[in-house]
């Protein structure tokens, strides 16, 4: 078994581990770390579920290996609230506007609208349905995400 | 879904990678890992090795000089999509760009690992294409030069020895008074593109055509440029004529059926885009 020792941070925690190689991002955020709020839908890249932030791009865990983010700064769902459990502005939307049905494309969501805000404060309707084309939901409860993204966009701008 | 056992390699030179690609047996060299990666889970690829190119600094970066371009193989797509300098030079890029998979998959995704899966409906060599870009290879005998127009040698097949890495793309950006566009059209928002069209159309004072090159994906294993018509529309003006000639010579190639559309669908997409795209790129040169 070919294994590796990797150093990363991981919601603001060092973290060190002994990894095989061949184990994805995902696999080692959710049986490692026991960080299981990242989500598996598809494992091949098409749903987005398992969304992580490297570096702070959003970025498919499921599609790097774990190896691969040996010395970057991953930041998972768990790691968006404040430490003392104040969600984001974003989390608060979507709670407020009813932004999650069953709640397993939610991180996913979460994980990309927050890089997607960071670049992008005053998005369009379009712009968001475009940022999240790549995440899934099968409850199909796009209205309220939009919304939510939309809402939490004017509360980081400081609209109320 | 999870991949098979491989021995991991992470050089960071490209020479170490060269060298451990010519002496492992079973290889595979892992680039942005967005398609190689949902092979490796479905395991459609049982390697023994898996040389990861991402830790090698020397093949990424975009280099801009006047208009000569040079982009090294590992450079993600998502900082040819940002990178300011290129969308002045060539903004076909960016464009092309925005309908490559999705954000999240061009944060990983890399011009060389497009280039080199050479799916048949990829946007990038298209793109690449269009620009008669020179691909760049090391191999242990040294470097060499492939021209884009002889990158693909067959379905998923580019023109690159076993043992060769490709390490980057370079290519002109036109100058003077031009107008570009691409377009397609997918299932979906971030699909494989069903048929795309890249068009760059340089127009002369009294707004005939100087210089015209087009370029489609999705209707064969690789890119195919409409050289005959790129040709007879030098020194016309871009009317309803020469869009017309331009979607009759896009008709004439046959693209083949598979899951997702039937060739005769293709050969219909390919003559109303390349249309649409011309059309579109002419306007934005007269601005």
């Amino acid at each position: 078994m070919d294994k590796r020792s990797i150093r990363l941070t991981v919601n603001g925690q060092r973290v060190t581990r002994e990894v095989e190689t061949r184990t994805h991002l995902a696999d080692f955020l959710r049986h490692e770390l026991r960080l299981t709020g990242t989500h598996l839908g598809c494992e091949h890249g098409v749903c987005g579920a398992c969304t992580v932030l490297v570096d702070g791009d959003a970025v498919r865990s499921c599609l790097m290996l774990a190896v691969q983010a040996d010395g970057r700064e991953v930041v998972t769902t768990e790691g968006l609230a404040a430490p003392d459990g104040t969600l984001s502005a974003l989390q608060q939307a979507f709670w407020e506007k009813h932004g999650l049905q069953c709640g397993f494309c939610t991180p996913g969501m979460l994980t990309t609208l927050t890089a997607f805000l960071r670049e992008n404060p005053d998005p369009t309707e379009g712009e968001v349905r475009d940022a999240i084309s790549g995440n899934l939901c099968r409850c199909t409860g796009y209205a309220n995400i939009v919304a939510a993204a939309l809402d939490a966009a004017q509360r980081l701008r400081g609209g109320r | 879904m999870k991949p098979p056992p491989f021995k991991y390699h992470d050089p960071r030179t490209l020479g170490d990678a060269l060298q451990l690609l010519g002496s492992l047996e079973n290889a595979k060299l892992l680039a942005g890992g967005q398609s190689l990666a949902p092979m490796l889970n479905f395991r459609y690829l049982l390697p023994d090795h898996l040389i990861d190119l991402n830790r090698i600094e020397e093949l990424s970066g975009i280099r801009v000089d006047g208009c000569r371009i040079t982009v090294g193989a590992m450079t993600r797509q998502r900082a040819l999509e940002r990178d300011e300098a290129l969308a002045r030079l060539c903004p076909i890029v960016r464009e092309a760009l925005r309908e490559v998979g999705h954000v999240q998959t061009r944060n990983r995704g890399t011009l060389g690992g497009s280039l080199s899966h050479l799916d048949p409906a990829a946007e990038l060599p298209g793109v690449m294409a269009l620009y008669d870009s020179a691909i760049e290879l090391s191999g242990p005998k040294g470097t060499r030069t492939v021209k884009s127009a002889d990158w693909g040698r067959g379905y998923m097949t580019p023109n690159l020895e076993p043992d060769e890495i490709l390490t980057a793309v370079r290519w002109e950006a036109w100058e003077g008074r031009h107008g570009h566009a691409f377009v397609e059209f997918a299932r979906r928002r971030g699909d494989f593109a069903i048929v795309g069209v890249g068009c760059l159309v340089a127009l002369d004072s009294a707004n005939r055509v100087q210089r015209a090159a087009i370029s489609l994906v999705g209707v064969a294993y690789s890119p195919v440029r409409l050289s005959v018509c790129e040709r007879t529309l030098v020194g016309k003006p871009i009317d309803d004529k020469a869009l017309e000639a331009a979607a009759a010579e896009a008709r004439k190639i046959e693209p083949k059926s598979d899951l997702y559309a039937s060739g005769a669908y293709r050969q219909r997409l390919a003559g109303v885009l390349t249309a649409r795209a011309l059309k579109m790129a002419h306007e934005r040169a007269r601005g």
